[in-house]
């Protein structure tokens, strides 16, 4: 009864405002564990705030997230985050292995180094997003598409249970698109919980199992062919959308 | 012979004075390295500003010029400095740069009416203190390098230990707080340690040109090398460089000033680095750039 009911991620009455604005508004989500989750939205929806709020980077004026039945700050070790590619800067003077090898740095913890152990895993994590030719690659040489790959790597040496990602098909090329959505259904495949800001309406429902509507507000949320319909679709996005679902 | 004692003295001083210039060099280089990753080079210049009334108040309130008490009012007081930057950025609609601008010309301006003011108070000891505006390497004196070396050494070790969370930080601030590390701390801290490496240096390079000793040695040390240990090492090499040919410099002609000496040396490394690093350089860039444009014409030549 408890466990076939666990939820990977429980958000309640959650809002967030930057001053004054809500950018958040009474957030309530629940995300079953093994899903493959889109969070979709127009710009300015809050799809990362929701992110952020739920691994604890912003704070929110009210509400509450936990994972698995804990505060996140318990839970750390089996969340992986993968960022908005943007939000780095990639001339910063360090290669490929080094930026993955960061994945290790939490379950380190503090003053550490990485090893041996932690090279390997590395390693394994650059294999499955196949660039395990570019270890020694300065990260600024890089294509969009492989830094994303990069940041992929390194949630996956996390060895997360829950996997959030902020827009990863952000600027990837065609057949990069296609090995990440692979891995992600892997990811999902292997008991894996993954929630996917995500903007390309056309491949929600080829790619996800589940969505979310977000503005602000919670429009909807549940499995794609319930959820991801015309009208919630015209509520989100506010009618000025002129994409139709017809299938 | 009393001309030899009188040259045996003047080395000994020299020394001392280059190995002071050399160490504050080599620390605000390795520290400045994190400041120029993180584009804060500005923030080290409003540091240095902010940190001249820290100096005069300190002398002011204990009438003393031990370089400890001094450094501690210009840290106390650049710390100040930034926190107000960082709240009017935080709590106002002002824009970082400006805030910066005001912060540090308001500061500095301070400084200099509280130095004027001690200049006209009589006291017979203030004298030297306003070599804190453009430095002066000669006045260091044994304790003084002493107290550079250990303050800057312990900043070092204190990088080293948190070698791998630094990283962390300055490349990715949302992973390294969303794996558990306490980014808003580690911030602090860096940021501390960055007004340690600027307070230290002022006596010797000033107020006013302190802070090209934090991005000088950092940028010219980013074209060498694609690395961040080595950057460090690199940028910290040249600061040390920078330090000890420009107080040599300084002291072979009269009335040059320490500072803007060791600036200078220090935007030679720059200058060569971005000239003639390898893969980074202008020099490299152009050959390839030629070379590229020389086999792309070949195919299209024939074509046409």
């Amino acid at each position: 009864m408890k466990a076939s009911h666990a939820k990977a991620i429980e958000v309640t009455d959650l809002t967030v405002a930057y001053q004054e604005t809500p950018v958040l508004w009474d957030i309530d989500l629940d995300v079953p564990p093994g899903v493959l989750l889109a969070i979709v939205g127009p710009n300015g929806a809050g799809k990362t705030t929701l992110i952020k709020a739920i691994l604890g980077l912003v704070r929110p004026a009210a509400g509450n997230v936990l994972i698995y039945n804990k505060p996140y700050e318990a839970q750390r070790r089996i969340v992986g985050y993968v960022p908005q590619r943007g939000s780095v800067d990639w001339d910063f003077p360090t290669n490929v292995l080094d930026v993955v090898m960061m994945g290790r740095y939490g379950s380190l913890g503090w003053i550490r180094r990485p090893g041996k152990r932690d090279r390997a895993l590395a390693m394994q994590a650059l294999e499955k997003v196949g660039m395990e030719n570019y270890t020694t690659r300065q990260i600024s040489q890089l294509s969009g598409g492989q830094q994303q790959r990069v940041f992929l790597a390194r949630a996956l040496v996390q060895d997360a249970t829950i996997y959030l990602m902020d827009e990863p098909f952000q600027g990837v090329d065609a057949t990069t698109e296609r090995a990440i959505v692979t891995l992600l259904q892997e990811l999902r495949e292997n008991g894996k919980t993954v929630v996917v800001v995500h903007h390309d309406l056309q491949t929600v429902t080829d790619y996800f199992d589940w969505v979310t509507l977000l503005n602000i507000r919670r429009i909807a949320s549940g499995p794609v062919e319930d959820t991801f319909t015309s009208d919630n679709l015209r509520e989100t996005y506010g009618g000025r959308i002129a994409f139709i679902k017809n299938r | 012979m009393q001309y030899l004692s009188f040259l045996i003295q003047n080395y000994y001083t020299l020394i001392i004075v280059a190995i002071g210039a050399a160490l504050l060099g080599a620390v605000s280089g390795a520290l400045g390295t994190y400041a120029v990753l993180r584009r804060q080079s500005l923030l080290g210049d409003a540091i240095s500003h902010a940190a001249l009334p820290g100096i005069a108040f300190a002398f002011i309130l204990t009438g003393s010029k031990t370089s400890l008490i001094l450094i501690l009012g210009a840290a106390i007081a650049g710390w100040i400095g930034t926190l107000i930057i960082l709240s009017i950025v935080r709590l106002t609609r002002i824009k970082y740069d400006s805030a910066l601008a005001l912060v540090l010309s308001t500061f500095f301006g301070f400084g200099l009416v509280l130095l004027t003011f001690i200049q006209r108070s009589g006291n017979a000891n203030q004298a030297g203190l306003d070599t804190f505006i453009f430095g002066q390497a000669a006045t260091l004196l044994k304790r003084d390098v002493l107290t550079i070396g250990i303050l800057g050494g312990v900043a070092l070790i204190i990088v080293l230990i948190l070698w791998k969370e630094l990283k962390l930080l300055v490349f990715d601030e949302g992973f390294a707080a969303s794996i558990g590390f306490p980014t808003r701390t580690l911030d602090i801290l860096l940021t501390s340690l960055l007004v340690i490496a600027i307070v230290l240096g002022l006596q010797a390079v000033g107020a006013v040109l302190m802070s090209a000793m934090i991005v000088a040695p950092a940028v010219a040390a980013r074209q060498w090398t694609n690395r961040l240990n080595l950057m460090v090492i690199l940028a910290a090499g040249f600061g040390a460089f920078a330090g000890v040919s420009g107080t040599i410099i300084s002291s072979s002609a009269t009335r040059i000033p320490t500072g803007p000496m060791i600036i200078l040396c220090a935007t030679f490394c720059v200058g060569i680095s971005i000239a003639f690093a390898p893969k980074r350089g202008l020099i490299w860039d152009g050959i390839r750039q030629r070379r590229n444009k020389r086999n792309l014409k070949l195919p299209t030549g024939k074509l046409i």
